[in-house]
């Protein structure tokens, strides 16, 4: 990647708090100039840390954190050019929408006629112009979410870091939100940084997700990737549902390898990493890539629960594996099958991925 | 994190200086004055002396023998005394006012908490004086009695122990009442039906649930009520006439008029000694509890 | 009828004679102050010529100015003081000085007054013996400012700690310096706890008497001071009036405040 490409760069970032929790441990991440980029990781795993890193809440107890090349781990945050969507929003609550959005500009020194022009654009742009005069309190959740990230873009930032901004938000306006975000940042061209532990809002919204655990990026990628490729146990179980079987590779065809269970079963999967014939490993399989009534292995439906469009199954292979598998119901809306049924099942070739780990 | 350490000693120096100065350091010369001899021109003399501790106990005879003298000990023992009974007594009247207020609607709460905050605010000294309106002869209350044919006089409690402690429940009242609203203010309602529901009676319910409940309340407002009261100065002065001494008064009466520093001084860090065990016995009460450690 | 749970009989009874208890005496005193007769215990009629009397015999005017004089100035400094220490003892987690510096704040509410009166009372002495520092009031606002300064601190600390820090992080994010931050962010939102302070300070100060009683010399008596030697003198009715006038200024302030600061419903 060119050098003129990155935006932030996190080179081998540690943060222990006083207190010692070592909310991050030696994270390095390359962000891309205009990307809609997030951290995903369950509650805790140090997103936000990061995120204040890169404002200049938090200052790294080691390493260097780059803006366009240049390293502004020690500067304050109001002498960097980044410019954050806080998670409950921030916004003053004494001064009206206009002035809230106008902070940024009016502390830069900014002339009164170009303040007021970047507030009326910034306004429209989140479709609140009509607001300017209200005061934070007199707005519903979703607009006091407009108007923090009007606020936030009006001083034009290069990069935005948003942590958790829809989360205060209920489903419909969350998920309506997403799309106009998404939107925003296609318009203003300004390089997202967004932290989530949503899944779902990781997945539908960004350009390159990096999944984070336990203060380490556990894997960097696009959301395909991300969801195909999981590099590991952590990954494939946060992202979407996996089930974990674990074996020996028998055979290795180029990409392909064949993992047997202890009890036998063969499962076809792709690799991952440089294993050879023999090693025991585990595989990620993902409950709706497997297809149920026809193929070579046999076994017995435990349990079957109606979900609307599908339904999910648990069901038993031999004594010691049990999958779990989802259908998408016929026209007809029913489930395929019933608690006790014996069942054909295959899994397709590639539908099962060996984890590192 | 955004501020250096030697900026926040910066933002506390001034209080640092103010207090300390001017608050802490007089305490410590008060100490060491405790321990000098007595200037018969007011002030005081070099030279380190116990006398003003012995003086408290013993009084010296002519040949200089020591007499066991009752008077300061008796002093301490009122006041310990009508501190103790003050703290009780506003504890029985507030506990059941707080719990009334605090189950009334906001509207109304608000409304009891500023007709608490009223006398509390109000200057002591004036509050002590109205009840010598009230408790003397020919006061109020005698008044009225004499209309009715009573003697004049039946009625005439003004300097007496009563009279002090009268004046100085009226006076801490409100420093009972308030720590137990903020208390029970906080408190579940729901609490008490779950009680009631589990075959709790009323009263099992008050001294099982509401009780253990305001117990932090109930623990800062006895201090904030014992600790002004032992060293109570005002009550003890106007309604007791200045005879029936406190711990307050026989300071007072040392700067005043007898002019004795080091026995004033030493019976300073005696009541500043009670203080401090009241405060201690707080510190356990309050401790796993989620109290503030400090005073008020 | 079933009374719910939780409820007593005879509360509402025991709060009625709670309140009786409370403000007789008060109600009784601002009374006599407009009883026209001398004896001040025989009601004679409706009068108001003891405070006319009050304001014509003076040096009540030359203590309440001294009063107000105190008062204001303490306060002041008082809530300077109280604010700078409660930023660093709210905001800054790792500060060692803290458990230390809350301490010391806190001392001059623990200490019982009379024993605060005495030991200012001899260090101002020495200081004068020793190296002539005799600031007249100004040793009485000293004194003052002591008082007041916890009285400052807790409603501004307890603002503070109820702010939201992310909002001073995002005037910082928007490219305000410290001292900005401060001047536009944390300062307006503070403002209620700031009166707050200040109206307790100025009511502590405005109340003191057993402190300014024994470092007041001549030419710095307060009035509550003042009213003290009234009584010493005898109950006069000039005593009940000047104890009703500070009276209502309490309550005044204390009610105007209560309405001023109570949550608006929106
Ligand atoms: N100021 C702080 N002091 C001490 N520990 C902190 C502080 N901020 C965060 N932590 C700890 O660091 C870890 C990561 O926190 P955070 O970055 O907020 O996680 P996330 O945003 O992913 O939920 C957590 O264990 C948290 O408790
Ligand atoms: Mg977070």
């Amino acid at each position: 990647m060119a050098a003129g490409q990155s935006a932030v760069e996190a080179r081998g970032i540690s943060k222990v708090f006083p207190g010692g929790v070592k909310a991050l441990d030696d994270v390095s991440v390359t962000i891309r100039e205009n990307e809609f980029f997030t951290l995903l990781g369950p509650s805790g795993c140090g997103k936000t840390t990061l995120l204040r890193l890169i404002a200049g809440f938090e200052f790294p107890s080691a390493g260097e954190i780059l803006l366009h090349g240049l390293d502004i781990a020690h500067l304050p945050p109001d002498r960097r050019p980044v410019n954050t969507v806080f998670q409950h929003y921030a916004l003053f609550p004494h001064m009206t929408v206009a002035e809230n959005v106008g902070f940024g500009l009016r502390m830069q020194g900014r002339p009164k006629g170009e303040i007021d022009r970047a507030v009326d654009q910034a306004l429209a742009l989140v479709k609140m112009a009509d607001y300017g005069a209200r005061r934070p309190s007199q707005l519903s959740g979703g607009q006091q979410q407009r108007v923090a990230f009007a606020r936030a873009i009006a001083p034009r930032p290069q990069v935005l870091l948003l942590d958790e901004p829809l989360s205060a938000l209920d489903l419909k306006l969350r998920q309506a939100m997403r799309g106009e975000l998404k939107t925003l940042q296609r318009e203003t061209g300004i390089t997202f940084i967004f932290v989530t532990h949503d899944q779902e809002e990781a997945l539908t919204m960004s350009d390159r997700i990096a999944v984070m655990s336990a203060g380490k990026i556990q894997q960097i990628g696009a959301p395909l990737d991300i969801y195909e490729s999981p590099v590991n146990h952590f990954v494939a179980d946060f992202i979407g549902d996996s089930n974990f079987i674990e074996g020996a590779i028998d055979t290795i065809k180029g990409d392909a390898a064949v993992v047997k269970t202890p009890d036998g079963i063969a499962i076809a999967a792709r690799m991952n990493g440089p294993h050879k014939a023999g090693d025991r490993i585990a595989v990620a399989l993902r409950p709706e890539k497997i297809l149920l009534g026809a193929g070579k292995l046999k076994g017995e439906v435990r349990e079957a629960v109606y979900l609307g469009t599908s339904t999910s199954y648990v069901i038993a292979l031999g004594r010691a594996v049990t999958l779990s598998v989802r259908e998408a119901n016929d026209l007809s809306g029913k489930a395929r099958f019933a608690v006790g049924d014996t069942v054909k099942l295959d899994i397709p070739a590639g539908a099962a991925r060996m984890l590192a780990d | 994190m955004l501020r250096s350490t030697t900026s926040n000693w910066f933002g506390v120096a001034p209080a640092w200086l103010v207090i300390g100065i001017f608050g802490l350091l007089p305490m410590f010369i008060m100490l060491a004055i405790s321990f000098m001899v007595q200037d018969p021109y007011g002030g005081v003399e070099w030279g380190f002396s116990t006398e003003a501790y012995v003086q408290f106990l013993f009084e010296r005879d002519l040949d200089d023998s020591l007499i066991l003298n009752t008077i300061y000990v008796n002093i301490v023992a009122r006041s310990i005394g009508l501190a103790a009974m003050t703290t009780i007594l506003c504890l029985i009247i507030g506990l059941p006012v707080a719990y009334f207020i605090a189950r009334q609607p906001e509207d109304k709460r608000n409304l009891y908490m500023l007709l608490i905050t009223i006398p509390f605010w109000t200057n002591l000294l004036i509050r002590t004086y109205a009840w010598i309106l009230i408790l003397t002869r020919n006061g109020v209350v005698d008044a009225r009695l004499q209309w009715f044919g009573f003697e004049p006089g039946t009625f005439d409690l003004l300097y007496t122990n009563t009279a002090i402690f009268i004046g100085l429940v009226y006076s801490y009242l409100p420093f009972m009442v308030l720590p137990l609203y903020a208390s029970l203010e906080k408190m579940d309602f729901r609490l008490i039906e779950a009680a009631s529901d589990l075959y709790a009676s009323k009263w099992q319910a008050a001294r099982h649930v509401i009780i253990p409940l305001a117990r932090p309340g109930i623990v800062a407002g006895s201090l904030l009520v014992f600790i002004p009261s032992i060293g109570a100065f005002i009550a003890p002065e106007l309604l007791g006439g200045g005879k029936r001494m406190m711990l307050g008064s026989l300071i007072y009466f040392q700067f005043a008029t007898a002019r004795n520093w080091p026995f004033g001084a030493a019976v300073s860090i005696l009541l500043m000694a009670f203080v401090m065990i009241a405060l201690l016995v707080y510190a356990r009460a309050a401790k796993g509890q989620g109290l503030p450690a400090g005073g008020h | 009828m079933r009374q719910p749970v939780g409820h007593y009989p005879g509360l509402r009874l025991w709060t009625a004679l709670f309140f009786f208890f409370l403000y007789a005496p008060m109600v009784v005193l601002v009374a006599y102050s407009f009883n026209v007769n001398k004896l001040a215990m025989i009601w004679g009629g409706f009068s108001t010529r003891w405070y006319v009397k009050l304001f014509t015999t003076g040096g009540i005017g030359e203590a309440a100015m001294n009063s107000l004089l105190v008062a204001v100035i303490a306060t002041c400094f008082a809530v300077a003081i109280a604010i700078a220490a409660a930023l660093v003892l709210v905001r800054e987690a790792g500060f060692r000085g803290a458990g230390l510096s809350n301490a010391l704040i806190s001392m001059p509410l623990i200490v019982p007054e009379i024993v605060t009166a005495v030991a200012t009372l001899m260090f101002f002495v020495m200081l004068k013996n020793w190296i002539g520092f005799d600031l007249g009031l100004g040793n009485i606002i000293i004194a003052h400012c002591v008082f007041c300064i916890p009285f400052a601190f807790m409603p501004i600390r307890a603002r503070l700690q109820d702010m939201d820090l992310a909002l001073e992080q995002a005037a910082r994010d928007l490219y305000a310096d410290a001292w900005k931050a401060f001047r536009f962010v944390t300062l307006p939102l503070l403002m209620p706890g700031v009166v707050a302070g200040a109206m307790l300070a100025f009511v502590i100060s405005l109340d003191d008497f057993i402190i300014t009683q024994m470092i007041s010399g001549p030419g710095t008596t307060t009035l509550p001071v003042y009213i003290y030697s009234m009584i010493r003198n005898g109950i006069t009715p000039e005593v009940n009036a000047a104890s009703t006038i500070l009276i209502a200024v309490s309550t005044a302030l204390v009610t105007v405040y209560w309405y001023v600061s109570r949550p608006k419903k929106t």
